[in-house]
């Protein structure tokens, strides 16, 4: 089955990745609400929301990245400029969300135009460090310099005296797309467990494949072999008849774009925009999905981000009193024992935790959890098949 | 008037003057070597017909256009293809997109932004590459890893991205440096096919003379920055200037 413009492999594929992004909210819910292991469940709206937008934000990067090659440290810059359109559109007009996620892309990929043409005049270290520079003083605009246009530290948000002049009387007051409240969840509840359904997920899941296809298509399309070209050996494009420096800006622009979607979404879920959005830390954020998941690939950011966040939100709830519950059943020596050493991977400490992962991934596994996977299936094959040679697929190269 | 014209070229590196006065001229349809002990400022040379230099003084013309000034890019779309001294190829990549990415460069041009078309729907690329890699024997490799080949393939491989493109003149900067004998006689038949098939100009640099007897239909000689002399392969053999370039002056 071949479907638009895809080949058969591709095609199932995206119809897997279509199926688990619908169904996320039953398959993150393993656990019934009432067993000791429902804190391990991930399927409530708010963080559901936040798998998508980060995955939004992952496969982006991962078309400069993973393709190109060159690591930007201030693709948080375009999120907040996101953030920022879609809460000046609630001030201005109101709260439907698409006129805010129209100017969100608009302006992210303005502003990816200025970064990335300055940028782009150098390549690896040095790009690097100009994308982060750029990012900080986008950063600090937005913190202090510029705060009639972005509230300062207080963060952008809407007052009862906002023009928001396409509100009627009947309109919702908080986010929403054409009348369907982002916030607003239906709930199914079968035996002992708690499914949410919630608006703001799905508008954000459907997006998100949206722009999962069309990263899709960009890989296998021909602008996408002159990206990895242009990875693998700049010179001998050059010497090819190829200019690079346009390929690199718009794949520059493309990612700046989905960022500043993302971002947009986060402020149509919430109705805030802040500062903090754009520091560095988020930039490293997304750096860290793509390679956790595996750079270059397609399932990888999508990957790396669900892991992240994953940890982010459930391992660091795991606090000492919970640790407490799990090994009561231990002499009581034993269990201090086992808590104190715990302590220092949970709970607030779930960033070690999340740095040695990181570690091993990058030493072990260079190609990101997707290359674990494609190790695994491998091993079965040939299990299978009785140490025959499987055919190896052209890997995707390393992540550096 | 020959298809590359190179007239009083200069170029300087601080103290070292690498190239003065060099007066050159390569005749269409013509094998024409360079060659010159280490030093003689041959790669120098090279880098300033592909735009990588800019000569301090002088002019290269290219089909009676100036090359000076512009980028590798424009160059190579002028229809100049080369040839590195250590095989240039995406080593990332398959055979066939190697090739193909040279074909999308000869239809598309410098830049064309198509994200949107899948490039195995495209079809006649697809058949030109995989054209050009039977021309070169190397059909059977098509989904090969390049970096994973031998070197004598990706040299192959190099010099069927750069025949893809159909250039008027292909420059080769030292195409067997590194082979072994077997690989090297290789080459000269592969250059020498490609010679005789297509409608091609080629300037080769070479060290090995047996290469460059093999293929040549003029040599130049370069020694410290300057041609000595330009003639036949016959001419050239016995001439005692060049004996003494290459071996010093006679005590």
């Amino acid at each position: 089955m071949k479907m638009l413009g895809l080949s058969k492999k591709d095609t199932t594929f995206l119809l897997i990745v279509i199926a688990l992004t619908l169904l996320t909210p039953i398959l993150l819910q393993p656990f019934p609400a009432s067993s000791t292991l429902a804190q391990f469940n991930a399927g409530y709206p708010d963080l559901m929301q936040r798998f998508a937008i980060f995955g939004i934000f992952a496969i982006g990067f991962n078309i400069l990245f993973g393709l190109t090659g060159y690591l930007s440290f201030g693709h948080a810059a375009f999120l907040g400029v996101g953030s920022y359109s879609v809460v000046w559109m609630y001030k201005l007009l109101g709260y439907n969300v698409v006129p805010g996620l129209i100017l969100a892309i608009i302006v992210s990929a303005l502003f990816a135009l200025l970064i990335g043409f300055v940028s782009l005049r150098r390549s690896g270290i040095y790009f690097s460090i100009l994308t982060l520079a750029f990012a900080q003083m986008c950063y600090n605009l937005a913190y202090s310099v510029l705060t009639p246009l972005t509230n300062g530290e207080t963060g952008l948000q809407v007052y009862t005296n906002d023009a928001q002049v396409l509100m009627g009387e009947n309109s919702p007051t908080s986010p929403h797309f054409f009348g369907i409240v982002m916030n607003e969840s239906a709930t199914w509840n079968v035996g002992g467990w708690q499914f949410v359904f919630n608006n703001g997920y799905y508008f954000t899941a459907i997006i998100a494949i949206l722009v999962f296809y069309l990263s899709l298509r960009i890989f296998r399309s021909p602008f996408g072999l002159m990206l990895r070209a242009i990875k693998t050996n700049q010179t001998r494009l050059n010497y090819t008849g190829i200019n690079t420096r346009p390929y690199t800006l718009a794949a520059f622009v493309i990612s700046g774009m989905y960022a500043g979607l993302a971002g947009g979404l986060m402020a149509s879920m919430d109705p805030l925009a802040g500062a903090e959005r754009m520091q560095w830390t988020a930039s490293g954020e997304v750096v860290l999905m793509v390679i956790l998941g595996g750079a270059g690939t397609l399932m990888g950011p999508i990957l790396g981000a669900g892991f992240i966040k994953y940890f982010e939100n459930i391992f660091s709830k795991i606090n000492d009193q919970v640790l407490h519950g799990w090994f009561a059943f231990l002499p009581d020596g034993l269990e201090n024992f086992l808590i104190g050493v715990s302590h220092f991977f949970v709970g607030k400490s779930w960033h070690l935790t999340l740095g040695l992962l990181f570690m091993l991934v990058v030493i072990f596994l260079p190609g990101g959890l997707v290359e674990g996977g494609q190790r695994i299936a491998n091993a079965f094959r040939k299990r299978k098949s009785g140490g025959d040679d499987a055919e190896t697929e052209a890997q995707p190269s390393a992540a550096e | 008037m020959g298809i590359l014209e190179v007239k009083n070229v200069g170029k300087r590196f601080g103290g070292l003057q690498a190239l003065s006065d060099v007066n050159l001229s390569v005749q269409e349809h013509t094998v024409h070597a360079i060659i010159g002990p280490n030093g003689a400022g041959k790669s120098t040379l090279l880098n300033c017909f592909v735009g990588k230099l800019i000569p301090d003084t002088g002019s290269v013309m290219f089909n009676g256009q100036s090359v000076l000034g512009l980028k590798p890019h424009q160059i190579n779309q002028m229809g100049i293809s080369r040839v590195f001294q250590t095989p240039e190829i995406f080593s990332d990549l398959n055979v066939l997109e190697n090739v193909m990415i040279s074909c999308f460069a000869k239809r598309d041009g410098a830049f064309r932004l198509h994200p949107f078309e899948t490039v195995a729907h495209e079809v006649d690329i697809v058949e030109e590459a995989e054209q050009m890699l039977i021309d070169v024997n190397m059909i059977d490799k098509r989904h090969m890893n390049a970096a994973s080949m031998s070197r004598g393939d990706k040299r192959r491989l190099e010099m069927a991205m750069c025949l893809a493109q159909k250039p008027k003149l292909l420059l080769l900067d030292e195409p067997t440096a590194g082979m072994a004998r077997a690989d090297t006689n290789n080459t000269i038949d592969l250059l020498k096919e490609i010679n005789e098939k297509l409608d091609i100009t080629m300037a080769i640099i070479e060290h090995d003379m047996h290469v460059v007897f093999s293929l040549a239909d003029r040599i130049t000689v370069l020694a410290q920055g300057t041609p000595l002399v330009e003639d036949t392969p016959e001419n050239i053999k016995g001439h005692p200037k060049v004996k003494e370039a290459y071996l010093g002056e006679a005590a």
